[in-house]
């Protein structure tokens, strides 16, 4: 009995020492990253791992993460943080209300927030600053490059993913004023809910009318995916010397292979690398000089797409 | 034939009546609005290969997946009176399985993609007798029973694939999912031909239908007769697992890529209604396996249909809920009966007989 | 008899479809009597309670109340009447309070408030004797009380007639002693009960008067203390069929010399008590004893029906395990379940799926019966069992119940059993074709096959069987052959001993 006391004592002294020198040998910066999981999406995945590799031991980060697509859960998540005593909290919140008291306390506490890829509704001042996407941009970055072929007629089939998500609406949207305006043809505009299936599905029923087009501009990669084997199956030419021009979205890894091929002519992206961003604002140490950051946005035309960016900016593998 | 007719037509509708009018009424519907609709055509395809093109072959293309797992769900219904929600999870971890095989071999031959296949069939079998155990030993509900692999099912497929969208790359895999060199026909359609065969070799060369029938209908009397029925429901589930690993490797070969959230999604509630359009009971009991695969055929008809009449994105799911309910309502018994009657009536002319006397 | 009539039913007819329920059945309850209600099953009893509730509309006759004609359209129109019922499950809810449970879906209930209902409850409650608290859960009382919180629901309706259907039978003797007084309360106080049970000690113990019912028709009713209790088997279990030809009377049917087909020691199920049983090749016997009695749950057991708990079992003297049906079927079992519909039949499959359901069983998933064989099986005993049906293809339920018998027949048949247990195989079943079985049951037996016949009426199992087990209580009470096998010997066995 005795001897177990001991060595619990002699343990704990041991535990005590060690931190001290962990403690004594480098300063780590205490980060706590309350996000979505990875699971949700190709775009979450690149997100986490991105974080997880910048914020590393190496870049002198203490790195603390909680996953979840609950509210709730990530509210509880960010206030075992504050209370752990983070040097910087780091926020893409499932939703955007119920956050005030969080942040208040985290004020109160010290402790900097920095909101990333998703915006939260409280007072600016409760936050240093927000790294987001701006969907709209990017469906403007695209149909900008689409405009800029100088195609004699624009003969669109517009694949959309799940009605009513941000990505869905930000895409389409800057398409749909070219076919207000007139300046290209809406052949065909419909939801496959971002399966590759029903794209599939979708293209081969335009083939079949025998209507003409000459633009698929899918709202992500693998709904691209599934129109091009539409295309191919139906012997139509695709991609940079091919009848129809194939546009994407997301640069998952294989659509840009397939963009280096030249079977496909576009592909745009959300980008999903904010942490590089917060990172370097975390290191300068000084106030960022505006609240909202927009992250700057890609897209990748097949022409000039090198196996470097690929690298870079791909998704997956 | 002159029989058959009047069995169709005068007495109780025939099981298979109501999915072969509600296909007929599509196709009469889509012939008057375009009437080149149904016309097939020879095409190149970007390989080379002249193969089949038009409406209908990519109807009974794109409907492979939910005729084969409709077969698999027949039995199923038929055996536990219950339906399993959790095909489409199951097939996105079938098809995950068929892709970490395939990508972990450094070259695809066909025997890979054999073993890749039989791996996958293992893993999906797993999963239904995991869901079958519950049903028939448990006695859950089959629905609730399925929920479980619904709910959790890709998530398991994401951690299969340890991350979003794996791709593979191989002539044998696009072989599957689109043509063979030099065969017209979609394989796709040529698998559920293979499988439906399958069905009726299975029925042939056992008593499984009647067994299931008699366990479906009823469970008491079928245990008095010596039957296990405990061991009849495994079996049913069992077989829509193979059902399931099949769908799902299609799915996955058609485009190259697994994508757990969308691969074969929804499909779940397409299977069942395909059962239902096919006149079987979901209350189980006896049934008819071709007239799930019409009603697979029937959906996916309706499908194409709005696609081609460019209905608007948000409006589709509305259109499909009325011709379903449609469909539905004529194929329920209150409606049988009555139209029972009236042809009845036509067929012996003014003279009133009820449905019971014809049949006698 | 200058009782005041509280209740009378003249002429009572209720004919379902194929089926006559009751013929003419009259039946009179006086003010502060109990009056029990006796039959076997089909006898009517439950048709009679059930147009009495208004659950059943009646094709004709007239009930009265107090000398006023009344027309009782729902159960609801009965509560009116001042006629309840509890029937034997508690139909109220246990989640709910003795007093919620005592007012709920009254209509005077939605504008009282908790408070005042329960004080009233507990005054009913105390009133009556019942021990519960009117804020008790319900599911928390014995079953014997919430049967009495069910009567004080009925009694607080100001009920005039109270029907207990069953109520005696999930309780324990000290509980049946309750209800008992609660009984011979509410009978002083003027209230009319009705007492529907099988155990034949309650009637005696409690009731006043008896009436009894048979296949639809009334026998009698008789002042309880002048009715014997084996007066009253043998009124339940009646004497028809006496005009049918004696079949098989004369014939031998000592077969004492043949081999033990089939022998059982001890054996016990689920439902069964132990009990010891064997049976020659080519005997007949069978098992009797009133409803209840357990000779259903007996040869259950015998076949594997109910989880066997215990027993060894010897077939042709080399011992067996038969737990399941399939193990008995493979021993050369065939059973006849005593509920055609729900043991027997599958009702959506065809004559020929049904015949040859237990062969294919038994043949095994990879031998299927090809289709050209099972029609000829199927034709084959359609024309031996003169089965009438449209075609071997009709769906076996839309047969009558006599046929939808003969089809089970043949699928066991078609198995060519060595022992053939047939359960109640001629309840419901019109006489000419109850008549054909008795001489199926015979001609097998000449053939060879060992068969258990058990039926509720004892002169169908006289004629047939040449040995009979009586059981009472769920005991085997009595072993009957050879010049013990008469009516009056039978009805002694069942009733108890006393003459």
């Amino acid at each position: 009995m005795k001897r177990k006391t001991l060595l619990l004592v002699g343990l704990l002294v041991l535990a005590c020492l060690l931190t001290a020198c962990g403690k004594d040998k480098d300063e780590l910066i205490k980060i706590g990253v309350v996000n979505n999981p990875p699971s949700e999406s190709g775009y979450r995945e690149a997100n986490v791992k991105d974080m997880e590799a910048v914020f590393s031991k190496d870049n002198g980060y203490d790195l603390k993460t909680f996953y979840s697509i609950k509210n709730d859960e990530q509210l509880q998540a960010a206030q075992g943080f504050i209370t752990e005593g983070v040097d910087y909290l780091l926020i893409s919140a499932a939703e955007t209300t119920g956050w005030d008291d969080v942040l208040k306390k985290a004020k109160e506490a010290g402790i900097k927030v920095y909101l990333f890829d998703r915006m939260i509704n409280v007072d600016a001042s409760l936050y240093e600053a927000a790294v987001v996407s701006d969907m709209a941009k990017e469906g403007e970055t695209a149909v900008k490059w689409l405009l800029d072929q100088n195609l004699s007629e624009y003969k669109v089939i517009h694949i959309q993913g799940a009605m009513g998500s941000d990505a869905q609406i930000g895409r389409t949207n800057a398409l749909e004023e070219q076919f207000k305006s007139g300046k290209m043809t809406k052949v065909a505009q419909q939801t496959a809910s971002w399966s590759e299936d029903e794209a599939k599905k979708i293209v081969e029923a335009v083939i079949n009318s025998g209507e003409d087009f000459n633009v698929i501009y899918a709202e992500n990669d693998g709904m691209a995916k599934g129109a091009v084997a539409a295309l191919d199956a139906a012997g139509i030419t695709h991609g940079v010397d091919g009848k129809v021009i194939v546009m994407g979205f997301d640069c998952n890894k294989w659509a840009l292979r397939e963009l280096l091929a030249k079977k496909w002519n576009y592909d745009g992206q959300c980008s999903p690398f904010q942490a590089k961003i917060i990172s370097d604002l975390i290191k300068s140490g000084k106030a960022p000089s505006q609240k909202t950051i927009i992250n700057e946005e890609k897209g990748f035309d097949a022409k000039t797409l090198t196996q470097s960016d690929i690298d870079t900016y791909g998704l997956g593998d | 034939m002159k029989e058959k007719f009047k069995r169709l037509f005068s007495g109780g509708l025939g099981q298979m009546t109501i999915p072969i009018i509600a296909l007929a009424l599509l196709v009469i519907f889509n012939l008057i609005r375009d009437t080149s609709f149904f016309s097939i055509g020879i095409m190149h395809n970007n390989d080379g290969n002249a193969v089949l093109s038009g409406n209908i072959i990519t109807i009974i293309n794109g409907a492979s997946e939910l005729a084969i797992l409709a077969m698999g769900m027949t039995l199923v219904t038929a055996a536990c009176g219950g339906q399993d929600i959790s095909v489409g999870a199951a097939a996105a971890i079938a098809g995950s399985v068929f892709v970490k095989v395939l990508k972990a071999s450094t070259a695809i031959s066909g025997g890979t993609v054999v073993l890749a296949f039989l791996c996958a069939c293992i893993v999906a079998m797993l999963f239904a007798l995991f869901n079958g155990t519950l049903v028939a030993v448990f006695k859950i509900q089959p629905m609730i029973a399925t929920l479980i692999l619904y709910t959790c099912g890709r998530s398991i497929a994401y951690w299969i694939n340890g991350g979003a969208t794996p791709t593979v790359y191989s002539s044998i895999i696009t072989a599957i999912g689109g043509f063979i060199p030099g065969i017209p026909v979609p394989t796709p359609v040529l698998i559920v031909v293979v499988m439906a065969l399958l069905f009726r070799v299975l029925f042939h060369f056992t008593s499984l239908r009647l067994f299931t029938q008699s366990v479906g209908i009823n469970g008491d009397a079928a245990r008095l007769n010596g039957i296990n029925s405990t061991f009849i429901k495994l079996l049913s589930f069992l077989i829509l697992g193979v059902c399931v690993a099949v769908s799902g490797c299609i799915g996955v070969s058609r485009l190259g890529l697994i994508n757990h959230e969308t691969l074969l999604l929804d499909i779940e509630m397409d299977t069942i209604l395909a059962v239902a359009i096919g006149g079987n009971s979901l209350g189980g009991g006896k049934f008819k396996i071709g007239g799930s695969i019409i009603g697979a055929y029937v959906i996916q008809t309706l499908t194409i249909t709005l696609y081609a009449m460019k209905v608007s994105s948000t409006d589709v799911k509305a259109y499909k809920a009325i011709v379903i309910i449609l469909m539905v309502v004529i194929g329920s018994p209150v409606v049988k009966e009555r139209f029972g009657k009236f042809m009845a009536r036509l067929v012996h002319g003014s003279k009133r007989v009820s449905v019971k006397g014809v049949e006698e | 008899m200058q009782e005041e009539c509280l209740l009378t039913m003249r002429q009572i007819d209720k004919r379902f479809p194929g089926v006559v329920a009751l013929n003419g059945v009259d039946f009179t309850l006086r003010k502060g009597e109990i009056h029990a209600l006796m039959g076997e099953n089909g006898a009517g009893k439950s048709t009679l309670i059930k147009v009495l509730t208004g659950v059943y509309q009646m094709d004709g006759g007239e009930i009265r109340v107090e000398g006023k004609p009344i027309f009782i359209k729902s159960p609801q129109d009965a509560q009116n009447h001042g006629i309840s019922t509890v029937y034997q499950e508690i139909t109220l809810c246990p989640n709910l309070t003795v007093a919620e449970n005592m007012f709920i879906g009254r209509e005077d209930s939605v504008w009282v408030r908790r408070g005042k209902y329960e004080k009233r409850a507990e005054e009913i409650l105390m009133d009556l004797g019942v021990p519960a608290r009117s804020t008790q859960q319900l599911g928390d009382c014995s079953l014997a009380v919430q049967q009495m919180v069910a009567i004080a629901r009925a009694v607080d309706m100001k009920c005039k007639v109270l029907i207990l259907d069953e109520p005696t039978s999930s309780l324990d003797d000290k509980e049946v002693q309750m209800l008992f007084s609660l009984m011979k309360d509410l009978k002083s106080q003027g209230v009319g009960i009705i007492f529907v049970t099988h155990f034949l000690e309650q009637v005696y113990e409690v009731s006043d008067r008896i009436t009894v019912l048979r296949n639809g028709e009334l026998v009698g009713e008789y002042l309880t203390e002048e009715l014997p209790q084996v007066q009253l088997v043998s009124k339940m279990i009646g004497k028809e069929l006496e005009e049918l030809s004696n079949l098989g009377e004369t014939e031998e049917k000592n077969s004492e010399e043949q081999e033990v087909f089939y022998e059982a020691e001890g054996l016990s199920s689920s439902a069964a008590r132990p009990f010891d049983f064997s049976i020659r090749k080519g005997e007949v016997n069978g098992f009797t004893g009133l409803l209840g009695s357990g000779r259903s749950e007996s040869v259950r057991a015998i076949f594997g029906a109910d989880k066997v708990n215990g027993g060894t079992v010897k077939i042709k003297g080399q011992e067996v395990k038969i737990t399941r049906p399939i193990d008995a079927m493979k021993n050369g079992i065939g059973y006849l379940a005593e509920d055609r519909k729900r043991d027997g039949i599958i009702a959506d499959l065809s004559v020929r799926e049904n015949i040859i359901l237990a062969m294919q069983v038994m043949n095994g998933m990879f031998k299927p019966i090809s289709r050209s064989e099972s029609e000829a099986f199927a034709d084959e005993y359609i024309k031996v069992l003169n089965i009438k049906t449209a075609s071997r293809e009709t769906p076996v339920g839309s047969l009558s119940g006599g046929n939808q018998q003969k089809v089970i027949l043949a699928r066991w048949l078609l198995t060519h059993p060595d022992y053939l247990i047939l359960d109640e195989p001629t309840r419901g079943i019109d006489v000419g074709t109850k008549l054909e079985i008795q001489k199926l049951v015979l001609k097998l037996a000449e053939e060879g096959v060992s068969v258990t016949f058990i039926s509720s009426e004892v002169e169908e199992m006289l004629r047939t069987c040449s040995r009979l087990i009586v059981m009472r209580d769920r005991y085997i009470v009595g072993e009957l052959k050879g010049s013990d096998l008469n009516q009056t010997q039978v009805m002694k066995t069942i009733a108890g001993g006393e003459a």
